[in-house]
């Protein structure tokens, strides 16, 4: 075809389908209900839910893990868009790690030292990581696809941010079911399970997002 | 080099944000300025032409597909280049070349063809401006405009030899400005 023939082709149709933001809402939001159908129905939420949520112990976990969900999206987001840069979000991430390191730490040298083997390995820590993983991939899926209609030109970093935001929101939904809290637990199990997330989409990434 | 660069970013700019909200013949503009751009931007980076033009379409189409992802906040010239670069890349991991494509400014694509173009006229006026008037009028004229030497006699009134040894001095006083030899 000439490049003018297919100039004019194009012009055809200069507003885009859909904006970045319904894409977004589209993929993530359609994933996290995914997530969420599939915790309750797999695993149950917690019983003991309005409780648990006396204490500020309960909502640790859920501000680590959503704060973890923010900076992956706001580095996708970036990463969807070429020519930009993602700056300083990637500190965003640093920050939850750093913060949720030191709550860990502090809970730890608090702790009796009969405590410290529950602290570390609570009652799930075999099953945290795998089910994190599980409920995140319909997560996953739903960013990828979102991605996949924008353009990511870095696919392996936009993967590992993919990956990042969707073990992020997975174990921030993963969180209704589990009865952990301890900062110290959530700190290693749930960030195990988040970075292999991350790892999964860094891995991916070049293959799921090429265009 | 950065003022034609920050021209064609706001004129490019204006025309992406109308195309985006509805606007189907600034996109045409948009795309038809666009593709010198993209044939010089690849033609230097390919040495076969069928296969810049094939680049050229590509990365009009890929434009098109993605062009939900041009934040109008950002610059528009650094959006174009990451998919020219983008699409320059996956032809050479196409083709199976170990090619690697040099860290680029972002303003690489823009920076070629036109504006190329543009600031070699820019030194030619430069240059013709350190001549006298009369002078310059000749060999513009004749060397810029086309005229035939017999031609430029009759619009200026002098002889044709005139003309020629007029032209051939300029030319010469040109050369020795910028440092060349004769």
């Amino acid at each position: 075809m000439k490049t003018d023939t297919l100039i004019a082709r194009l012009a055809q149709n200069p507003a885009p389908l859909a904006t970045p933001s319904a894409i977004f809402t589209k993929g993530l939001g359609g994933g996290i209900v995914v997530a969420f159908v599939l915790t309750g129905a797999l695993l149950g939420f917690r019983h003991d839910f309005l409780h648990a949520m006396a204490g500020w112990a309960y909502w640790a976990k859920f501000a680590y893990t959503l704060a973890l969900a923010i900076a992956g999206f706001v580095i996708v987001e970036r990463l969807a868009r070429p020519g930009t840069d993602t700056g300083h979000r990637l500190l965003l991430v640093a920050a939850a790690l750093v913060l949720a390191a030191a709550g860990a730490l502090g809970q730890w040298l608090s702790a009796p030292e009969a405590q410290h083997a529950k602290l570390f390995f609570g009652g799930s820590w075999r099953v945290c990581v795998p089910l994190i993983v599980l409920v995140s991939l319909p997560i996953f899926v739903g960013v990828i696809a979102a991605l996949r209609q924008l353009a990511p030109t870095r696919p392996v970093a936009a993967g590992a941010a993919a990956g990042l935001l969707a073990g992020a929101a997975g174990a921030f939904v993963y969180g209704f079911h589990c009865n952990e809290s301890a900062l110290v637990f959530v700190s290693i199990w749930y960030s195990a399970g988040i970075a292999a997330m991350t790892a999964l989409g860094a891995i991916t990434g070049r293959w799921l997002l090429r265009w | 080099m950065r003022t034609s660069h920050e021209r064609a970013e706001n004129e490019l700019k204006a025309l992406m944000v109308a195309a985006l909200a509805g606007d189907g013949a600034a996109y045409h503009r948009l795309l038809k300025a666009l593709t010198p751009h993209l044939r010089a931007y690849f033609a230097r980076r390919l040495h076969v032409g069928a296969e810049a033009e094939d680049l050229v379409q590509e990365t009009l189409i890929a434009i098109h597909t993605k062009r939900a992802s041009y934040d109008c906040s950002q610059p528009f010239t650094a959006w174009l280049h990451a998919i020219a670069r983008y699409k320059l890349i996956d032809h050479f991991r196409k083709s199976g070349s170990r090619k690697t494509v040099a860290l680029e400014e972002a303003d690489a694509v823009t920076a070629e063809s036109d504006s190329e173009a543009a600031e070699a006229a820019r030194d030619v006026e430069q240059l013709l401006a350190t001549l006298p008037e009369a002078k310059r009028a000749l060999l513009r004229q004749v060397k810029l405009d086309g005229l035939s030497t017999a031609e430029a006699a009759a619009a200026t009134g002098m002889s044709e030899s005139a003309v020629k040894v007029g032209v051939h001095r300029s030319l010469q006083a040109l050369i020795k400005r910028i440092g060349g030899k004769a």
